[in-house]
């Protein structure tokens, strides 16, 4: 990796890593969203440094132009009961999440010192020689011609997904109105009446 | 140093752990959603490092392209629950959602 890459690669994996930690430890849950806008930013960075231009290009976009801001529009709506004075668990809790986490990182860590070396020996990015299809690697030609080939169908699939996700946080998120509440309630005391008439006879 | 594999693995292991610690240790179900988004972030890391590493084909970057797709679906209705909730209860709290603890 050339040392430039070097340079963004640590920048963005201490910008992603602070941010990180500020989207979990900030007080109040605006600040949180700001520190998850942060951390996608970073993972921007990280995924250019990875030569996947298009995966960071989509990433700002997705995350950082639709799901922060959906965030930060459900924080506006709820307003000041978002940030809740006493909203962390208790000390065994964060004990034992602690000992998760670090366990995870170990078991992570021993993997990888064990088994990553001898399945990485002698693989490298764009090896010499591989040329102009290697410069190619994670730009829209390659990654659309093989998203649209080769993934054509769950292609398709994540498009009828996301119909539903909207459906369903139409149907999930939508009040009902004075005048609905109004005949539910009506259609209710009717059929209790009648419920109770019926068993008078 | 020269950067491999194992930076990126390592650094996406601490960032899924960050995310695991928030979704365990807030109560703030919008926190929690947010721990979840980085846990998902991590993971995207992880799989377009590994294809870096083997570019042979781009199974990874279109598995990190399904996972923004997913992870931008389960924002939306995670967050259309947390209004429903919020008209509900009048609290963002997970703790106040607890009907089948009783």
């Amino acid at each position: 990796m050339s040392g430039s890459g070097e340079l963004v690669f640590w920048f963005a994996a201490v910008l992603a890593v602070l941010s990180a930690v500020a989207t979990v430890a900030m007080r109040s849950a605006i600040r949180s969203a700001v520190g998850l806008l942060f951390h996608i930013i970073a993972l921007a960075g990280m995924y250019l440094v990875l030569h996947a231009h298009l995966l960071a290009a989509i990433q700002l976009i997705v995350y950082a132009g639709a799901v922060v801001v959906l965030f930060v529009f459900v924080i506006m709506m709820i307003g000041p009961s978002a940030e809740h004075a006493q909203n962390q668990r208790g000390l065994l809790i964060r004990t034992a999440s602690g000992g998760l986490m670090a366990l995870v990182m170990g078991a992570l860590s021993f993997a990888l010192i064990e088994y990553a070396p001898p399945m990485l020996a002698g693989v490298t990015p764009c090896p010499p020689g591989s040329g102009a299809e290697c410069g190619q690697f994670g730009g829209v030609n390659a990654l659309g011609g093989e998203l649209y080939v080769k993934a054509a169908l769950p292609f398709e699939l994540v498009s009828v997904l996301l119909l539903v996700a909207v459906l369903g946080a139409i149907a999930v998120a939508r009040g009902r109105s004075a005048e609905e509440l109004a005949t539910l309630k009506a259609k209710k005391l009717a059929n209790a009446t009648a419920a109770v008439s019926a068993g008078e006879k | 140093m020269d950067i491999g594999l194992g930076h990126f693995l390592g650094l996406a292991s601490l960032l899924f752990g960050i995310g695991a610690v928030g979704f365990l240790v807030r109560r703030n179900v919008l926190i929690q959603l947010m721990s979840i988004e980085l846990m998902l972030n991590a993971v995207n890391l992880t799989l377009v490092a590994i294809n870096r590493w083997m570019p042979g084909n781009h199974a990874g970057q279109v598995f990190a392209f399904f996972n923004i797709a997913i992870a931008a679906a389960e924002a939306a209705v995670g967050l259309a629950i947390v209004i429903s909730v919020y008209r509900l209860k009048k609290s963002i709290q997970s703790d106040s959602v607890d009907l089948l603890k009783h």
